[in-house]
């Protein structure tokens, strides 16, 4: 008897730390960003935004860094997005069960757990050195595309891997060729899920910011580029700036900096999220 | 003409997915070839035994160990903060708790994931070192203490969110022989579930530990820059993550030694990070139909 009740007992305590541990983390969460808010919210207005970076934290603003993240954003998607869809295409459709498609998985999964700083010295190397495009726009979004390739391509296939087979079999059956059917068939009804992956690792890259150090992006630029081949700053990169700063004035601004970062990631984020129940819904 | 362009496509999409190889290859060559240089200046041995790392001093030494323990010390660290909490919230929320709470939840811890690490970095060095120090006068402004907390914190939702997808899919019959016998929700979790789900628990731990190991902004904030043979988790060190980002931050030449070293460091980094992602593929690859 003795020995059940304390089975019982030992299972509530679990079950209470269970709880305490699950709401800690969430605690922590509000805690964080309350803090944040608190720490920035008042230094944010109009001409933050539209303020040049400045010796005196006052003056300063976010305009150079906000759009040179814009910039690395287009980019980026404008190189990973078709790349990364191509290859998730590749790899759930064609290369199946043979030695490459083996290669290929292996491979891919191990890109994902590089680390983002290793992305950074290939791009050193490769783009800004013996492509010699220097520390630029395109040399930082090159990188970041290589850096969110691995989740573009597994989001894909996944999405395509969630289209019933007996799509599939219709279009065949009408006469449709093999890509004819990815095209018409296969991409429109993955494509909700295909977005949420692309716009998940798009914000991954907004916040990337050691990869970028390592390019060269720098960390005061006093001007917007105007070019794929100017040289940048972006949102992250203007916040460690500020962050090590020894002045209180710079850790208000580098807070407000935050708050805006970290509202672009959950607003990508949220629609992420809308677009993948959307799509759920469509095929349950 | 329609076989053609099928064959065109296919060999286009299968390009894209090359590309990926090439990446691989790229790191591993650009990460060699700088490396091979620097060692034909700096002997492996004293690389690996040397325990100052200052080679940006005049008087340089270039001895690894000492960003090798900042690194572990940190990672440390955080898998001990990540490890029981993460472990805990996989376990309440696959058996205990109730279906609308985990769904309102889990997109809540993966929040945790997604916030960008220069912010955590931000978080360690203005509100956790401070608090810390509270507690512990002699802490020191950059610690790895409140950068190893913090890193745990961050790395939470990726023990959990593995760990529960793996117990989730352990099969309910298991669940409900032992509930059968009479055990509890407890002792079912821990020597049924857990024991049945472990390939997929050791798997989000390995990746939990690569992650810690790569992560770059929050040590490069929080934890300082000063390499430093020790495992004390309140004076300052650097990792090589930090390092790399502290050199790339000022003006070296290209081609210098100076350059080379955040190469070597790199590939130090990449060869531990590469060995535990690929024993996590193992162990995912070996289990994986287990019960399917």
């Amino acid at each position: 008897m003795n020995n059940i009740q304390k089975n019982r007992w030992k299972d509530q305590v679990f079950k209470f730390w269970g709880i305490f541990c699950t709401v800690i983390g969430l605690v922590l969460l509000t805690i964080f960003i309350g803090d944040i808010l608190i720490d920035g919210i008042r230094r944010i207005d109009w001409d933050f935004i539209t303020d040049l970076p400045s010796r005196k934290a006052e003056n300063s603003g976010i305009y150079t860094a906000l759009m040179g993240s814009i910039w690395i954003l287009a980019l980026t998607t404008i190189i990973a997005f078709p790349v990364g869809v191509a290859a998730g295409i590749y790899l759930e459709e064609y290369a199946k069960n043979n030695k490459l498609a083996g290669l290929l998985e292996i491979n891919i999964s191990n890109l994902a757990g590089v680390p983002s700083i290793i992305y950074g010295l290939l791009g050193l190397e490769v783009f800004v050195r013996i492509m010699n495009l220097g520390a630029s726009v395109l040399a930082g979004s090159l990188t970041l595309s290589l850096l969110i390739l691995p989740i573009v391509i597994v989001s894909t296939r996944e999405a395509i891997k969630a289209v019933p087979q007996s799509i599939k079999d219709a279009s065949f059956a009408l006469g449709a060729s093999k890509w004819q059917t990815i095209w018409h068939q296969i991409l429109p009804a993955s494509g909700g899920g295909i977005l949420t992956g692309v716009i998940l690792a798009l914000s991954r890259a907004v916040g990337e910011t050691a990869p970028l150090i390592v390019v060269g992006a720098l960390a005061y630029v006093p001007f917007v580029p105007q070019s794929p081949m100017d040289e940048f700053s972006v949102m992250p990169i203007q916040i460690f700036n500020w962050i090590s700063r020894p002045q209180a004035g710079f850790i208000e601004n580098a807070a407000a900096a935050i708050i805006i970062l970290l509202g672009i990631t959950f607003i990508m984020n949220g629609i992420a999220v809308y677009f993948r129940n959307k799509w759920q819904k469509k095929w349950k | 003409m329609r076989k053609i362009k099928e064959l065109i496509i296919e060999k286009t999409l299968m390009t894209s997915a090359l590309i990926t190889i090439a990446v691989t290859l790229g790191i591993i060559l650009v990460l060699s070839i700088e490396a091979i240089q620097f060692f034909s200046e700096v002997s492996i041995f004293d690389f690996l035994t040397d325990t100052q790392w200052t080679p940006l001093f005049t008087e340089k030494h270039f001895g690894i160990l000492p960003l090798l323990s900042g690194t572990l010390l940190t990672s440390f660290i955080a898998i001990s903060v990540a490890l029981p909490i993460g472990l805990t919230i996989s376990i309440y929320l696959s058996e205990y708790a109730p279906k609308a709470f985990r769904k309102a939840v889990k997109p809540l811890l993966e929040l945790l994931a997604s916030i960008p690490t220069v912010v955590y970095g931000f978080f360690a060095l203005v509100v956790v070192t401070p608090f810390l120090q509270g507690f512990f006068p002699d802490l020191a402004g950059f610690n790895s203490l409140s950068a190893g907390i913090v890193m745990g914190i961050m790395i939470i939702p990726y023990i959990s969110s593995i760990s529960e997808d793996a117990l989730h899919a352990v099969p309910a019959s298991l669940r409900e022989a032992s509930y059968g016998m009479g055990a509890t929700k407890l002792q079912t979790a821990f020597k049924v579930i857990v024991p049945a789900a472990s390939s997929g628990i050791i798997v989000s731990i390995i990746l939990a530990i690569s992650r810690a190991i790569g992560e770059t902004m929050i040590v490069a904030i929080a934890a300082g820059q000063q390499p430093r043979l020790t495992l004390d988790p309140t004076v300052p060190v650097e990792t090589i993550t930090a390092y790399i980002v502290q050199v790339s931050l000022g003006d070296v030449q290209h081609g210098s030694l100076e350059y080379r070293t955040i190469f070597a460091a790199g590939i130090t980094l990449f060869t531990f990070t590469f060995l535990l992602n690929t024993l996590s593929y193992r162990i995912r690859k070996k289990y994986q139909e287990k019960y399917e």
